[in-house]
């Protein structure tokens, strides 16, 4: 598996093949606070770069999920739908939100890496 | 505009609170445990709220005051006992509601709690009424702090003696290490619980004594979930200036005995619109599934006509489910009525539900005068 990136929108990414694992940071589950409802997109279905791809609310709002890459949806973890919960619990893991097979891997080139992440999480949230 | 914070500011930022801007206050919204936690605890065990930014209003007078007040509260207030506490509102003359409030009797006047962002607003109001005659304070040297939940009962009389005598809604100065407190049973949760008016100087060694005794600070996320849960009305929200009562389902706030020859701020469209239903009222509403409805979020029957409107929603964490409240097209106002909710741009299924949607669990029968 590929070194996992991350994008502005805090959306993590790893690629096995041309198949993309999907699913929101540690930062990001911290700032929503409790989830408690999930949406994913329809299996099948194509998404674009930076377009919204699902839906995260915590007890407090509502936030998009943003793609960070473009791709056909081949996969989704109904497992966070039923419970959301499970998002806080292990974001970065289990609680993967789609996968994509992938049309152009040079969009990964704009991703961040861990350490550029993690300076970007600590800049924006200050 | 600078923010204005509360005297246990110091207090919340030690706990890490996370802060968010409320009625030009620095507030906690949560501490470190988060929202579903904090309101699970204030349900099981009992939950600390700093609630001073609230206003908190002393108007001193006798019997001329109560003649006064009753031309604007839809209160029996002559009948009203000292001590006693009755929630009421503050109405324009066509019953639209300024704020929504808790006023209580107490010796040589009374004590009327605002919420924060209409406080400034309402003494406006109140002192223009009541024309110098009498006089009247928004009392900042005061903080509010509010213990809500089974247990509050039990710690705040370890270390405030004779509370528990107070029964709902009813109130007295207690005293602790010898100064004087205002406490009431009474709160915004559906739970047992009490509201202490207590002097700045001591706000912070009363609350980490709470806290001492197995209490812990709950922020207004988690008050927000446990109010919605117990269908209570959040001004902004379910109340405001183009909403009555009646359309607010708060008929039972309103003195039997004032119905009958009005005389107080919106009487004539209060009696009118209990003769004849207003065409909306306000009803709880629960989307089937884990769907989330939002305020504003837009209402239809099924045959697609719009009907109604969302005024707050959220996941109740007791219910452990989606549930909001909001104004609806009487027709549809019955409960187990089946509509749709639009949530971005899509509509799902809702039923409308019997309020509230959690049992409250107040300590009822005032025998304490």
């Amino acid at each position: 598996m590929s070194e996992v990136k991350f994008s502005k929108e805090h959306e993590w990414i790893t690629l096995e093949e041309d198949v993309a694992t999907i699913g929101i940071t540690k930062h990001a589950t911290e700032m929503l606070g409790d989830i408690v409802f999930a949406e994913l997109p329809d299996k099948g279905s194509n998404v674009e770069k930076d377009g919204t791809a699902g839906v995260v609310e915590s007890t407090k709002a509502a936030s998009d999920v943003y793609t960070p890459i473009s791709g056909e949806v081949v996969d989704t973890n109904q497992s966070i739908v039923d419970d959301p919960a499970k998002i806080n619990e292990d974001p970065e893991g289990a609680a993967w939100f789609f996968k994509l097979k992938i049309k152009d891997i040079s969009e990964l080139d704009t991703l961040m890496n861990r350490e550029e992440y993690d300076k970007f999480a600590k800049e924006t949230s200050s | 505009m600078t923010i204005k914070k509360t005297s246990l500011n110091k207090l919340h930022q030690n706990y890490k609170a996370k802060f968010v801007e409320f009625a030009g206050y620095e507030m906690p919204i949560q501490y470190t445990k988060g929202i579903i936690e904090e309101h699970k605890f204030t349900r099981t065990n009992a939950g600390i709220f700093d609630v001073s930014h609230m206003g908190q209003l002393f108007i001193y007078g006798e019997n001329e005051l109560t003649i006064e007040l009753e031309k604007i509260f839809p209160l029996d207030l002559k009948n009203l006992k000292i001590n006693r506490s009755k929630y009421s509102f503050l109405m324009n003359d066509d019953a639209g509601i300024f704020d929504d409030l808790i006023i209580t009797k107490i010796e040589g006047g009374y004590l009327i709690i605002l919420n924060a962002a209409c406080k400034d607003k309402d003494f406006e109001i109140l002192s223009k009424i009541l024309n110098n005659k009498f006089k009247i304070k928004l009392d900042n040297e005061r903080s509010l702090i509010a213990i809500q939940g089974p247990r509050s009962v039990e710690i705040l009389n370890s270390i405030t003696p004779e509370v528990n005598k107070l029964k709902f809604m009813t109130g007295g100065w207690f005293d602790y290490q010898n100064r004087k407190l205002f406490v009431t049973r009474s709160g915004y949760t559906g739970e047992d619980g009490f509201e202490i008016s207590v002097l700045n100087d001591l706000v912070e060694n009363f609350t980490r004594n709470l806290i001492d005794s197995g209490a812990e600070l709950i922020g207004l996320g988690a008050r927000d979930t446990l109010r919605l849960e117990a269908g209570l009305c959040l001004y902004g929200h379910e109340l405001d200036l183009n909403k009555t009562p009646i359309e607010a389902n708060l008929k039972w706030a309103i003195s039997k005995e004032r119905l009958s020859n009005g005389g107080f701020l919106g009487s004539d469209k209060i009696i009118k619109q209990i003769q004849v239903a207003p065409k909306k009222i306000r009803v709880g509403i629960k989307p089937e599934g884990r769907l989330i409805a939002r305020e504003k979020s837009k209402l239809f029957n099924e045959s697609n006509l719009p009907i109604g409107e969302i005024t707050s929603g959220t996941f109740g964490p007791s219910v452990n489910g989606p549930i909001a409240m909001g104004y609806i097209d009487k027709d549809f106002s019955k409960a187990n009525t089946k509509i749709l909710v639009e949530v971005r741009g899509k509509k799902y299924p809702a039923n409308i539900c019997g309020l509230p949607f959690y049992k409250k669990s107040y300590v009822k029968g005032a025998t304490y005068e």
